[in-house]
C-alpha cells in the first residue's frame, strides 16, 4: 500500500504530525563492487537515520521515527537500508555513531558529534561551497561554520527548548489537525502576513493558538504566524556566530518551505539546494567520516 | 573552532565560547580547570582528535545561574576564568 493510500484509509484518529518515512538505495550502483561499505547511523531524540556509503559515494538510507531506546532504533534504522539491497553488518567496513544516542549505537566503532557530521553531510549535499550550516533537529537547533573541506570553524547550538524545532512543529501540526507535510504550503495561502507569535515556547503553544482562532484567525493564519516566529528565532541564533554566503540548511524543517521561505526573507539570501534528504545529513556525515578514516588506515573490504 | 556552549532565552543570550585552536597547545597549563569555582571546565578530545577544553553538558543549560556568584549585578571587573586562560581562549557573551 503506498502512502498516500494508507492515508487515505487511516483511521479515525489521524497522526497529524507523522511525517513521511522512507527508505531509498541507488538502484544504478551494487554495493558489492565497493571496496570500502562504510555506514554512519544518527540516532536523534525524534527522528533515526541510517546511511550507506560506498566508495565515498552516497548509496542508501533509511528515516524513521526514533523508538523507546537508542541501540534498537539505530539497529531498526539500519536493518530498513540493509534489507533492501541485501547487505548484512558483517558487510559493511565502519560503523560511526552520532546524534545524541551516538554513544548507544551497539555496532559502531566510532562515536561522533551531530555537529561536525552535519557539517561534513552539508559539504557532500550543498558542495564545498558550502560555509554556514542551519540544522533544524527534532529538539534542537544548531548553526554551524564550516570550511571548504566542511570541517567546523564555528558552532552553537541550542536544546533548551524544542521552539524552532521539528518536535515544535509536530505540536503545531497536531493542534492545528492538518498533516505536517501542508504547514509550509499553508502558510503561504493567506491574505496578508501575520505578525509572528509572540512566543514560539511548545507549552504555550496551544492557549495562543486557540486565542488567535478565536480572535478571527484562519487556521492558516496561525500556521504563517508560528512558521515567522520559528524562523525568527532561529535567524537569532544563527545571527550570534554570523551568515557567510553557502547556506545550507539540514534537518527535517529543512522540507518545510513555510519556514525556509521566511529564514531566507529574513537573512536576505537563498538557501543551496539539494535532491538529497534533509534529514539523513548527520548519518551521512558519519558514513563518510568513516570512509576517511578507513582510507587512512588502507583498509579495504576483504575479496 | 570556535565552540559556543550556552542558550539564549526570554532574558538574554548566554553563551560562552571557547576558542579551540588556543586550547591545543595551551600555554596556561589548563588553567581553566582549577580556575572555575563551579568546575565547568573539561578537557576533551574533539571530532578532529585535538584535546581542548568544553564547558561539562550539566551546565551548558544553566550558565546564568552557575556564574551568577562571579558576576554580582552590582558590575565585576575580571572573572577568575578568563583570568586565568592567559592565552585568550575565553569570552562571555553577558
Ligand atoms: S580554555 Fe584557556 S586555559 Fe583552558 S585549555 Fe583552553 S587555552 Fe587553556
Ligand atoms: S564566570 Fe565563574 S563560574 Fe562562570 S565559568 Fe567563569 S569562573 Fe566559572
Amino acid at each position: 500500500m503506498n502512502a498516500q493510500v494508507a492515508e487515505a484509509v487511516a483511521p479515525e484518529k489521524k497522526e497529524f504530525w507523522r511525517w513521511q518515512e522512507n527508505t531509498w538505495v541507488d538502484e544504478s550502483k551494487d554495493w558489492r563492487d565497493a571496496k570500502i561499505v562504510t555506514c554512519g547511523i544518527d540516532v536523534g531524540s525524534v527522528s533515526s537515520q541510517a546511511v550507506i556509503v560506498c566508495d565515498g559515494e552516497l548509496y542508501g538510507y533509511n528515516s524513521m521515527r526514533t523508538g523507546n531506546n537508542s541501540p534498537d532504533s539505530a539497529k531498526n534504522a539500519l536493518q530498513g537500508v540493509m534489507d533492501k539491497c541485501g547487505m548484512k553488518l558483517e558487510d559493511i567496513t565502519y560503523v560511526v555513531g552520532t546524534g545524541y544516542g551516538r554513544v548507544n549505537v551497539p555496532f559502531a566503532h566510532k562515536a561522533i558529534t551531530e555537529i561536525a557530521c552535519h557539517a561534513r553531510g552539508a559539504n557532500y549535499m550543498g558542495g564545498n561551497k558550502v560555509r554556514t550550516i542551519l540544522d533544524m533537529g527534532g529538539q534542537d537547533c544548531k548553526a554551524i561554520h564550516c570550511d571548504e573541506k566542511g570541517k567546523v570553524t564555528n558552532f552553537l547550538m541550542n536544546d533548551k527548548c524544542a521552539a524552532g524545532t521539528g518536535r515544535g512543529m509536530e505540536v503545531i501540526s497536531d493542534l492545528m489537525q492538518i498533516p505536517i507535510g501542508e504547514l509550509g504550503p499553508r502558510s503561504f495561502d493567506v491574505r496578508e502576513e501575520p505578525e509572528a507569535v509572540s512566543s514560539v515556547c511548545v507549552v504555550f503553544a496551544k492557549s495562543e493558538a486557540l486565542a488567535l482562532l478565536k480572535a478571527g484567525y484562519t487556521k492558516n493564519m496561525v500556521i504563517a504566524a508560528y512558521c515567522q516566529a520559528m524562523a525568527e528565532r532561529v535567524v537569532s541564533l544563527l545571527e550570534r556566530i554570523g551568515v557567510e554566503e553557502g547556506f545550507f540548511i539540514t534537518g527535517g524543517i529543512a522540507k518545510n518551505p513555510g519556514v525556509v521561505k521566511r529564514i531566507e526573507r529574513l537573512l536576505g539570501i537563498q538557501a543551496i539546494d539539494t535532491q538529497i534528504d534533509s534529514q539523513i545529513a548527520g548519518a551521512l556525515g558519519a558514513a563518510l567520516f568513516g570512509y576517511t578514516l578507513m582510507q587512512k588506515q588502507g583498509a579495504a573490504k576483504a575479496a | 573552532m570556535i565552540a559556543n556552549y550556552g542558550y539564549k532565552d526570554g532574558s538574554g543570550d548566554y553563551y560562552i565560547s571557547i576558542d579551540t585552536d588556543r586550547c591545543i597547545d595551551c600555554a596556561a597549563g589548563r588553567a581553566c580547570l582549577t580556575a572555575c569555582p563551579k568546575e565547568m571546565f573539561e578537557i576533551i578530545t574533539d571530532d578532529y582528535d585535538d584535546e581542548v577544553a568544553c564547558i561539562k553538558q550539566a551546565n551548558r543549560r544553566s550558565l546564568a545561574y552557575d556564574c551568577a556568584d562571579c558576576k554580582p549585578s552590582g558590575g565585576y571587573a575580571s572573572l577568575p576564568c578568563t583570568t586565568a586562560c592567559t592565552p585568550g581562549a575565553l569570552k562571555h557573551s553577558w
